[in-house]
């Protein structure tokens, strides 16, 4: 057949790959909303915690944040466990590649939000104040869903970069696309064939991702007037 | 951590006892893959933009594919996949190019930056004012010239901004490069933790001079951008 009988094992390893793409998403957005407000804060600690975040993540590669925090995070667990006499806890690969590419893309996040936020115009949150409403309402009604307009290219452009980055957690021992493909060559000594299925995978879900992007951008900018030529 | 500087501080770097490494790897295999890829983006770019389709299509899906896909799959399949076909060996020219993972890493990289550098250029030249482009038209300028003194000359320009960027984003690709047996900077710290198992150490010192090399980008591209963007910043009384 066209795989080889390794069509199963390609099959797992896609799954892994666009599991751990989708968790890391969710983590990633989750403190890039917790990083933007904690920029736009009024408290200048939180402010300098979050742009000493954003700085030092978005400054060093993602792979090097990747193998310092695995094995470091390893390590120190080891010293807490013997610390603790109990015994030694080895950090499951997938759990450690997705709080490492959830953490490096929070920051690239938090970028994306910080500049979402800031484009509401301020007198839609006055207006909003001004009929009332809390401030948990002000953020559910009107700054909320009028950011995720202005946030929806930046939030489609990381989720790209992070699917690619996604590739990179085979080196800390995933078992994701890149490693099924590469074991299939190897065993079935059609090493380029394989890759290029590998690639290929890729291309498929960027690809899909991208539509989704344009819909989504569609959607999300239902009633904005655009100029007709 | 002091030992660490002492012993191993040649090897981060530019020197481990055989070759080439460290910093001064790192720092050549940005500079020669962003200067191959620069080069051969302007006139991909300009055949991007270009309204026959026999060359606007093909540079499309160049660009689509290696956008695509992740740069580790690109690299993987030169340097392993490659090698790995038959053809490939029994051709000695090529067999000398694609045994040295060096040579596969270059091109690799170029290929990558390449193709996000012409989508950069390409935008830049579709933004270029219609009134420059017509008012070159009008001078009886041939489509060469109206390239050559008009739309490049401020395509390149507006596109600083964007291209520094990938400048960066590319720094941060050259990591990659450890798995091809190229002794750039995180292979030095790899090699110190397996030595030494201080991992957040021998890590910790590439990530600071990762990040020395960033800002020393961002510094120099604020220079350029001052220096040949001025013509785009709000005019002072």
């Amino acid at each position: 057949m066209l795989l080889q009988g390794y069509g199963s094992l390609i099959v797992e390893g896609t799954l892994a790959t666009i599991q751990l793409a989708l968790l890391s998403m969710l983590l990633a957005v989750t403190l890039g909303l917790i990083g933007a407000s904690a920029k736009l804060s009024k408290q200048p600690a939180l402010r300098h915690v979050a742009a000493g975040y954003t700085t030092l993540i978005r400054s060093v590669p993602d792979l090097v944040i990747m193998l310092l925090l695995f094995f470091s995070l390893q390590i120190w667990l080891n010293n807490l466990t013997e610390w603790l006499g109990i015994e030694q806890i080895d950090i499951n690969p997938f759990a450690a590649g997705v709080l490492t590419l959830g953490f490096i893309y929070g920051a690239y996040f938090t970028e994306t939000f910080r500049g979402a936020f800031q484009a509401v115009p301020a007198g839609q949150l006055e207006a909003a104040v001004a009929y009332g409403m809390n401030r948990r309402q002000v953020f559910m009604r009107v700054l909320f869903p009028q950011m995720m307009r202005f946030a929806l290219p930046g939030i489609g452009n990381n989720w790209q970069v992070l699917i690619k980055a996604t590739a990179l957690v085979s080196i800390i021992g995933l078992i994701d696309i890149v490693k099924v493909t590469q074991d299939a060559g190897k065993n079935s000594m059609d090493l380029f064939y394989f890759s290029v299925i590998g690639g290929l995978i890729y291309l498929a879900l960027t690809t899909v991702s991208n539509g989704v992007l344009m819909w989504l951008e569609r959607r999300y900018s239902v009633g904005v007037r655009g100029a007709q030529l | 951590m002091n030992e660490i500087i002492q012993e191993y501080w040649k090897s981060y770097l530019w020197f481990d006892g055989y070759q080439l490494s460290g910093v001064a790897m790192t720092l050549w295999l940005l500079v020669a893959s962003i200067a191959i890829g620069g080069t051969l983006a302007v006139p991909l770019a300009v055949a991007r933009v270009s309204r026959n389709p026999l060359l606007r299509i093909p540079v499309w899906f160049y660009t689509y594919v290696f956008r695509g896909t992740p740069l580790y799959i690109q690299l993987l399949i030169l340097y392993t996949g490659i090698y790995s076909l038959q053809v490939v060996r029994d051709q000695p020219t090529l067999d000398a190019f694609f045994r040295e993972g060096i040579n596969c890493t270059l091109l690799a990289f170029a290929l990558n930056t390449c193709a996000y550098t012409t989508e950069i250029f390409a935008g830049a030249i579709r933004s270029t004012p219609y009134g420059e482009i017509e008012a070159g038209r009008a001078y009886g300028m041939s489509e060469f010239t109206l390239y050559r003194r008009i739309i490049l000359p401020s395509a390149l320009r507006r596109s600083l901004p964007f291209y520094s960027n990938e400048v960066i984003l590319m720094l941060h690709s050259t990591t990659l490069a450890f798995t091809a047996t190229v002794p750039d900077l995180l292979k030095v710290a790899r090699d110190v933790n397996s030595a030494t198992y201080s991992s957040f150490e021998a890590f910790g010192l590439a990530a600071v001079l990762y990040a020395v090399m960033v800002f020393t980008l961002v510094w120099l591209f604020r220079r350029c951008e001052n220096r040949w963007l001025a013509f785009l910043q709000p005019q002072g009384h």
